[in-house]
């Protein structure tokens, strides 16, 4: 008797079905990294030996949007681009989250002019912004952070309607 | 042949449409009439200037000039190791100039890019369309004319919304 | 698309839209293919997706700022492009640099090329399934690029040049760094031949793909590593030396054949070479101040001056602000320079003011990228990454 109780205490866990599926969530995330310019090239260097995000269980990189929940905008967006970047965002199934890395993608940085989208927020919605032009590796690791802190606020009561429309 | 005696042979070949040659920061440069440009550029080709290293143009609107735009061809020979700049002058009423693709295929997409930043149209291009900007752009951006910061270019995209679990977080 | 020519695809032809984001464009080209089974009929390249305006950014801003902005155009090499632009401002404005800015900005530009060549080849072997010679590659860029921190503060964007100099010199004990970091480049270009140079899988995948002829070179305007693997002997470090690279004794190298193998030789043999010439920088390199004299009115003073006297500072100002600064003459200037990609050049046309009245790049990547329609025709759909691998076609400098 006293052994299964035992069994019981080490071998079952009890929660909500909300923090499981945060904690899974908030580490596998799958990024989708949109990187056009000089930020593209760091964050190749995020995935290389010495920044590695596996360590944040965020390394499964997928280049098709059906597959991830995080967008990362890495690098100045064009008139040309625009479309192409609203259009994978609305790929991307939901939950997904979105990280406007380097100050290009989030302001247009030092290019005012005409043909670069001044920060994509104006466009779709952002959830954290990287400073920095480019921002260092360690800072798109930060970004990651605080989007696992996001992800874990996450409450699954928002999503009941998700299919009414 | 010295790159001084090829161009005063360019210039006694074409004594009408060579407007002037001058030298500036050791560069040699032959300022043509637009429409003489392509049996200039085809005869420095046969003295030996193999390579067409950039096409490029001019907004002349506030520098003062012959004509309101010029087109730059950087020249350059490999067998002589010679650079050479040709300016082609053409008024903005009429913007158009012979194409040198047949010369130089090189010459395809930059004359297209001058065609969609300046307006300037080249004659016998094989596909002369936008390259940098969309096709449906309006203006020619690095006119002196169009501002820097766009017209309204760069806003004009619909604004996508966050899906619906945000939008109740909010109210 | 309105150059699409098939009008009803018959069973076996096809479109196929490859990319603008596509991992194997690495960055925003887009392609439009058209295909026959897995062969390629017709293959239009399609580029304009990371315009940003440079020219235009350029008649706004003073030549000391555009430095800042050329960093981001070749973001693989950014020092190259520094080092161009500054030279051709000197040019225009006819000042000449001391020896030792020169020297430095060769030792700069060749670490460059060596970053710039190990990540083409490393995206190059991911691009057709070899993962580990990307992750040597970026190991050791990851030391070059701890060199460009402690030379100049970033990692990527460097703006290391200023027009007449350089921000600061190097710092003291950076030989012995840098000829740390060489003997690591050297272990690990041995390191990728070997494991590339047999390798069976690699050697069917780019022996014979996308052909360059001497003739098609010279006629698309072909420069740099691409030129050199078609047989064509034009190095612009040695033909019309630059920055005193006539001082340093390297090699030029070439091949015969214009594939995509002879393209990945290229750029590893160029590696050793670039090796070599920062070696022989830093025996060589004389002391001496790194701007021109402050009183010529084009360079910044040093920065303990600006922060710690008044006279430092008011002469800061007078050199950055807007309605002051330096002036250069009327006039225009071409410079080319040999970039990792090719010839890179500047035109400056300047009408006397602050700002350059028209700023144009001659963009390797653009120039030598137009010759891909004619090379992909012909060839399967999975020699497209090989092809656009090995041409190392930077966004930021193809767009502009």
């Amino acid at each position: 008797m006293s052994s299964s109780q035992d069994d019981i205490k080490s071998n079952i866990l009890t929660t909500t079905i909300e923090s499981a599926v945060n904690w899974g969530r908030k580490n596998s995330l799958w990024p989708m990294p949109f990187g056009t310019a000089c930020c593209g090239i760091e964050f190749m260097a995020v995935l290389a030996a010495r920044t590695d995000i596996a360590r944040f269980g965020a390394e499964a990189i997928r280049f098709s949007p059906r597959q991830s929940d995080l967008l990362i905008v890495a690098g100045r967006i064009s008139l040309k681009m625009m479309p192409v970047l609203i259009r994978i965002y609305e790929q991307m199934p939901e939950p997904k989250w979105v990280v406007s890395m380097g100050a290009c993608a989030s302001t247009g940085g030092v290019f005012d002019t005409y043909s670069v989208i001044q920060g994509v927020d104006q466009f779709i919605p952002v959830d954290v912004y990287v400073p920095g032009c480019p921002p260092r590796p360690e800072g798109v690791v930060e970004s990651l952070l605080k989007i696992q802190e996001l992800v874990d606020t996450d409450k699954l009561s928002d999503y009941e309607l998700s299919n009414s429309k | 042949m010295s790159l001084k005696e090829t161009i005063a042979s360019v210039k006694e070949s074409f004594s009408e449409a060579v407007l002037d040659v001058t030298e500036c920061s050791g560069e040699q440069i032959v300022h043509v009439k637009g429409d003489g440009v392509f049996s200039i550029l085809q005869l420095f080709k046969d003295e030996g200037f193999d390579f067409l290293a950039d096409l490029t143009a001019v907004d002349n609107m506030n520098l003062g000039g012959f004509e309101r735009f010029a087109v730059v061809y950087h020249l350059l020979s490999h067998k002589f190791l010679m650079r050479v700049t040709v300016k082609a002058y053409i008024n903005e009423k009429n913007p158009i100039l012979p194409s040198v693709e047949s010369l130089w295929k090189t010459a395809d997409w930059q004359e297209r890019e001058v065609y969609d930043l300046f307006g300037i149209s080249f004659e016998n291009h094989p596909d002369l369309t936008r390259i940098m900007n969309p096709e449906a752009f309006d203006g020619h951006p690095l006119r002196k004319d169009y501002p820097r910061k766009g017209r309204t270019e760069r806003i004009d995209f619909p604004q996508v919304m966050r899906g619906i679990k945000k939008e109740n977080k909010t109210e | 698309m309105n150059r699409v020519t098939i009008e009803t695809p018959e069973t076996d032809r096809m479109v196929l839209n490859f990319g603008p984001h596509h991992p194997a464009t690495h960055g925003t080209l887009r392609i439009i293919l058209e295909l026959e089974g897995e062969t390629i009929t017709k293959a239009t390249p399609e580029i304009g997706y990371l315009h940003s305006g440079f020219e235009k950014l350029g008649e706004d801003l003073d030549y000391n700022q555009y430095i800042t902005i050329t960093d981001r155009m070749n973001y693989l090499s950014p020092l190259c492009n520094n080092v161009a632009f500054s030279l051709v401002a000197e040019k225009l404005i006819g000042l000449e640099v001391s020896k030792r800015t020169e020297y430095i900005r060769v030792l700069m530009c060749e670490l460059s090329r060596i970053a710039d060549h190990l990540l083409n080849v490393g995206m190059l072997a991911v691009d057709l399934g070899a993962m580990t010679a990307f992750l040597y590659g970026f190991r050791v860029r990851e030391d070059i690029y701890d060199l460009f921190e402690a030379a100049t503060g970033t990692r990527l964007t460097t703006s290391y040049t200023l027009v007449g100099g350089l921000i600061r010199d190097i710092p003291d004990g950076y030989d012995k760094a840098v000829l740390q970091v060489l003997k690591e480049v050297d272990e690990v270009t041995n390191d990728i031949e070997t494991l590339l140079n047999k390798n069976k899988i690699w050697l069917d995948r780019t022996k014979g793909i996308g052909i360059i002829s001497k003739d098609d070179a010279y006629s698309y305007g072909i420069s740099g590593p691409l030129a050199r693997a078609a047989g064509i002997d034009w190095d612009l470090r040695e033909k019309e030396p630059y920055s005193s690279y006539e001082d340093f004794d390297f090699d030029v190298v070439i091949a015969l054949n214009g594939d995509v193998f002879d393209r990945y030789l290229v750029r590893m043999e160029e590696i050793r070479q670039s090796v070599k010439i920062c070696r022989e920088v830093l025996e060589k390199m004389p002391p001496g101040e790194v701007n021109v004299d402050p009183d010529l009115g084009f360079s910044l003073p040093p920065k303990d001056e600006v922060y710690n006297s008044i006279e430092g500072l008011i002469y800061h100002f007078e050199v950055t602000m807007p309605n002051r600064g330096m002036t250069p003459p009327v006039g225009e200037a071409y410079v080319p320079t040999e970039s990792p990609n090719g010839e890179l050049g500047f035109y400056i046309v300047s009408d006397g003011t602050r700002t350059p009245y028209r700023v144009r790049t001659r963009p390797p990547s653009f120039i030598n990228y137009s010759i891909f329609s004619k090379l992909a025709e012909g060839h399967m759909l999975s020699d497209v990454p090989a092809i656009l691998g090995s041409f190392n076609i930077i966004a930021g400098e193809l767009d502009r």
